[in-house]
């Protein structure tokens, strides 16, 4: 079995090295509902998947955070990006490999899903 | 329905974190001799009165204003009483709340445990301000993670969320649940 003891070289290695993680205006906040409903259709893995990529990927400008409900149940699991001084963008019905198209493609190259957005998802069912 | 009890766990810790929180206790026990799948939820939130108390285990109640329904609860206490076992809330205003919830271990409607380590990492590193103290128990064996121990070695200004500690938190958890349970299919 791993040991706690591991983490006493994790922070010794680390020491000096890296700055505290602060949230600040000028980050991109990408936000996972975990409420009941999310939860229920998914969310949890979605949400791993997108901090472990941030992290492993060293993307300091990009903060992963959870939230409730906001009243979308039936699009769950959604994920909410919100970068400075532009408009929130809403991602429906998401899976861990459609979030990481969302981090390739939005939050690394600027250019929104537009496929996987709640607008979208809205116009396919009328 | 959730598909798996870990995510009813990870689902009524959230509850504990939005009452407010400094510490969420969660221990899950499958005792064989006893043929029962315990868990329990214990923190220190603002608590409920006995009426909420009652009405939260009715799926037509929440303190949401975003929809009507709040099944989180209810979900859990029908998973556990469909096999035989029992639910329980007790909470007190101020003080906190403590959710058990016995499963029939071997009853054929019982849901599977699912992926506790992936809830206890969810939790912990997505709300490193709460102290959690995680339990598993396997029979006579046992593994318990407490955030105050990692805490202490990391110092204060060492995130969670930093990818070397969230990864080892990820390793401790999966390796503590092997080596108690050595690896069964719950």
């Amino acid at each position: 079995m791993k040991s706690l003891e591991e983490l006493r070289a994790i922070r010794e290695k680390m020491q000096g090295k890296v700055g505290v993680r602060t949230e600040n205006e000028g980050q991109t906040r990408v936000i996972v509902g975990m409420a009941t409903c999310g939860i229920a259709s998914g969310a949890r893995p979605v949400l791993t998947a997108l901090s472990d990529a941030v992290q492993e990927q060293g993307l300091l400008n990009i903060n992963v955070t959870q939230t409730g409900c906001i009243g979308l149940c039936q699009y769950e699991p959604i994920v909410e990006v919100l970068e400075p001084g532009k408009e929130k963008v809403t991602y429906v019905k998401m899976t861990p490999e459609k979030a990481m198209e969302v981090l390739r493609m939005h939050l690394l190259d600027g250019q929104v899903v537009t496929k996987y957005t709640l607008g979208a998802a809205k116009r396919g069912t009328e | 329905m959730m598909p798996e009890i870990s995510l009813n766990i990870l689902d009524i810790a959230e509850n504990s974190i939005r009452a407010g929180a400094s510490l969420v206790e969660i221990e899950v026990s499958v005792m064989s001799r006893g043929d029962a799948l315990t868990v329990v939820i214990k923190d220190n939130g603002c608590g409920m009165s006995a009426e909420q108390t009652e009405k939260v285990q009715d799926p037509f109640y929440t303190t949401r204003t975003t929809r009507k329904v709040g099944l989180g609860v209810p979900f859990f206490k029908q998973a556990a009483k469909s096999t035989g076992g029992s639910f329980s809330i007790v909470s007190q205003p101020g003080k906190g709340t403590v959710v058990r919830a016995v499963f029939k271990l071997s009853h054929i409607d019982r849901m599977p445990l699912g992926d506790i380590s992936a809830t206890i990492y969810t939790l912990v590193v997505f709300n490193e301000k709460v102290h959690f103290i995680y339990t598993y128990r396997y029979n006579e064996n046992k593994f318990v993670l407490d955030t105050c121990e990692i805490r202490e070695i990391l110092g204060e200004d060492i995130s969670f969320s930093n990818p070397e500690v969230s990864k080892f938190i990820k390793e401790y958890l999966r390796s503590g649940r092997e080596e108690t349970d050595q690896g069964k299919d719950i």
